[in-house]
């Protein structure tokens, strides 16, 4: 197991130093010069030129990625031209509400998925499993803006349930916390229960005539433990993985849902920093997401292992 | 004990109704073995399971029959009572022992789980009497692969795992589908003796299951042969081995390599396609593959008959007739060798 761990930790290093490549040359290789887009059309040569050599553009690009990477080592990921905060400190500032939105949707997204999945699979030879799957392929094609949107007017404007936009930081009061991130929250796992429970129901409809269910069900064990117990520990392994892809996209889904909601998070800031050309915070951040990206892949290597004893023990 | 009474077991599939058991009747005494063969498909496991009620229900379905156990019909019981049953008064392993294992949990947790599902007793209990199984089933140093996954047994130390499991609660039966089909020649004879010691310290009747004849022989005492979902003999060991009266039975002797016979060793197999279970042939099922067959075997079905006080056939020729085709035959096929060389 710890060699198994430290195996996946090595991995990581040649994944994160490409990423980092990529995310440079995104922002450094895409046309239009950033000193350009800042100061704007009507700026001399001379502004452009003093500009970028306060910002080191003038510097060979290889040399200006070193210098780039070498500070990200100190955790200095610059400056932002917009506000002259740090970066990171920018992007800590806005974490708080992301992750509270990613928690709170993926909990939703759990609690409803797994019961569902099990329950279809319990009654798997009667019309409640055509039903589910249109219901799941219907739920994961909505729209998520387009839900939002319907959520906001429903129970946000018609019958005011629900805050429409705002956040209120947990350490102001779970209750507020809740209260602003459930709408958004909902939207959000809206779209994933559909896909996770429909994977679950999948492996589970795999597992559940193996042989080592027949052996289970030899034994006298209730048909509900065999697919809880039995089915549901097996099936939840190649889950994992659709999770982990969920819980990563969900990064993605934060972008439109904390601009609707207007969330502070970390989506949000990305879009402003796009719209104000601010290129080191929108280097930072997708560095950042690609970062959590990786973190996320690793918690489910390191998942599988712990469900699967036939990897524990390699 | 256990009378299975015209018993059919039907399976719904896309292309039609499977009859994998189709009027099947017989008898189990307690602590005898009693051995069922017949070529892969003719309805052995289906049976089997129908016993444990352990097909899935639907696609298969009971349209006729009674499974009595203990004067109890177990097509007609619930759920609740039937689990009662199943691992405690009948209990069954399966042929692949590699996948007959959750990967998941460990040995001991399994074997524990037996134990437990009928019997309330604390855990340290139960682990006890679960160190006590692997010891009776042969696995060294028991009390440490209590805590060992499947994966770090061979596949002859799994089958005694599933042993130990199916011995957990003293069952009045064991039924064990080709229980040594996957394994290895020599790790088999270790199982089958390992099921005979057993049987002789639990004294439980076995029904074990193959298509090889050669387990047969070495395990039972009684034979049922199948083919296409009904018995077409059934008799005493010595009955089917050394009386055989069925051209499937004496077919399937055939098959089995010979190293004692003169000429070279041979292997034959049953010449012709296992029938259609959907659309099976008119009058007795085996007339498109049986070398006696008449015009009168493809409208007559025969039915099990009487030969001596336990041996029963079901083949339209007499005693005599079959005898008489037997010879003829094996002189043809004496003169054919003999150009041949
Ligand atoms: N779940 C199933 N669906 C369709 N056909 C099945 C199913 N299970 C068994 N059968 C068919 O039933 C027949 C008997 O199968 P089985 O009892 O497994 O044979 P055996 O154990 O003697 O090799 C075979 O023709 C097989 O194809
Ligand atoms: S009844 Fe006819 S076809 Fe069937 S086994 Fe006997 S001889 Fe062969
Ligand atoms: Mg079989």
């Amino acid at each position: 197991m710890l060699h198994y761990t430290l195996r996946r930790l090595l991995a990581i290093i040649p994944v994160l130093f490409i990423v980092s490549i990529i995310v440079f040359m995104i922002v450094h290789l895409t046309p239009g010069n950033p000193a350009y887009l800042i100061l704007g059309e009507d700026s001399s040569p001379e502004a452009i030129e003093q500009l970028e050599q306060q910002l080191g553009l003038d510097k060979p690009k290889v040399i200006q990625y070193f210098d780039w990477l070498g500070n990200i080592f100190v955790g200095d990921l610059g400056q932002s031209i917009y506000s002259e905060q740090a970066v990171t400190q920018i992007i800590v500032e806005r974490l708080g509400p992301t992750f509270s939105l990613m928690v709170i949707s993926m909990l939703l997204t759990i609690i409803v998925a797994i019961p569902t999945a099990i329950f279809i699979v319990w009654k798997r030879n009667t019309v409640l499993d055509p039903l589910f799957l249109s219901g799941s392929l219907l739920g994961t094609s909505i729209p998520e803006f387009w839900l939002a949107l319907l959520l906001v007017l429903g129970l946000g404007v018609s019958v005011p349930i629900f805050p429409v936009a705002g956040y209120i930081p947990i350490t102001d009061g779970l209750l507020g916390w809740l209260h602003h991130l459930l709408l958004p929250g909902i939207v959000l796992a809206a779209v994933e229960v559909g896909l996770i429970a429909r994977m679950l129901r999948d492996s589970m409809l795999e597992s559940v005539n193996q042989d080592y269910t027949k052996t289970a069900r030899g034994k006298g064990v209730k048909e509900s433990t065999v697919l809880m117990k039995h089915v549901f520990s097996n099936a939840l392994i190649p889950t994992t993985t659709v999770i982990g892809v969920t819980v990563a996209g969900l990064l993605g889904g934060t972008v439109i849902i904390e601009t609707i909601f207007t969330i502070p998070g970390v989506g949000q800031l990305l879009i402003d920093s796009i719209h104000r050309r601010d290129y080191p915070v929108i280097q930072g951040v997708v560095l950042f997401v690609a970062f959590v990206y990786v973190l996320i892949n690793l918690i489910v290597d390191l998942l599988y292992a712990f469900l699967d004893p036939r990897i524990r023990y390699d | 004990m256990l009378e299975v009474k015209n018993l059919k077991a039907h399976i719904d599939t896309p292309d039609g109704v499977v009859k994998a058991v189709d009027g099947v009747s017989f008898i189990i005494k307690p602590g005898e073995t009693v051995g069922i063969v017949g070529e892969s498909g003719s309805g052995k496991s289906v049976l089997a399971h129908s016993i444990m009620q352990l097909n899935p229900k639907p696609p298969t379905f009971y349209p006729q029959g009674e499974i009595l156990f203990e004067g109890r019909n177990l097509l007609q019981l619930q759920e609740k009572e039937l689990r009662k049953i199943r691992g405690n008064d009948i209990a069954m392993i399966f042929q692949d022992p590699m996948s007959s294992l959750n990967p998941v949990f460990k040995v001991g947790e399994q074997l524990m789980e037996a134990i437990l599902t009928h019997h309330h007793m604390p855990k340290s209990k139960a682990k006890q009497r679960a160190i006590e199984l692997l010891k009776d089933v042969g696995i060294p140093d028991p009390e440490k692969r209590m805590n060992a996954y499947p994966h770090q047994f061979s596949g002859g130390m799994r089958q005694r795992v599933l042993i130990a499991i199916a011995l957990a609660c003293n069952p009045k039966i064991l039924i064990a589908d080709e229980p040594t089909t996957a394994l290895d020649v020599t790790i088999q004879a270790q199982i089958l003796e390992l099921m005979k010691n057993i049987q002789e310290k639990y004294g439980m009747a076995i029904i074990i299951i193959s298509h090889d004849l050669g387990v047969i022989a070495q395990m039972a005492e009684k034979v049922l042969v199948m083919y296409s979902g009904r018995i077409v003999e059934k008799g005493n060991v010595e009955d089917i081995f050394f009386h055989t009266s069925m051209p499937y039975t004496w077919s399937l002797l055939r098959s089995l390599p010979r190293i004692d016979s003169e000429s070279r060793e041979r292997l034959l197999n049953i010449e012709g396609q296992p029938p259609n279970l959907i659309h099976p042939p008119s009058g007795c099922n085996f007339h498109p593959r049986c070398p006696f067959a008449t015009e009168q075997c493809k409208l007559i079905d025969p039915e099990l008959t009487k030969r001596s006080s336990n041996h029963f056939v079901a083949c339209l020729l007499s005693e005599v007739e079959f005898k008489e085709a037997k010879r003829l035959m094996e002189n043809v096929e004496q003169e054919g060798d003999l150009k041949h060389v």
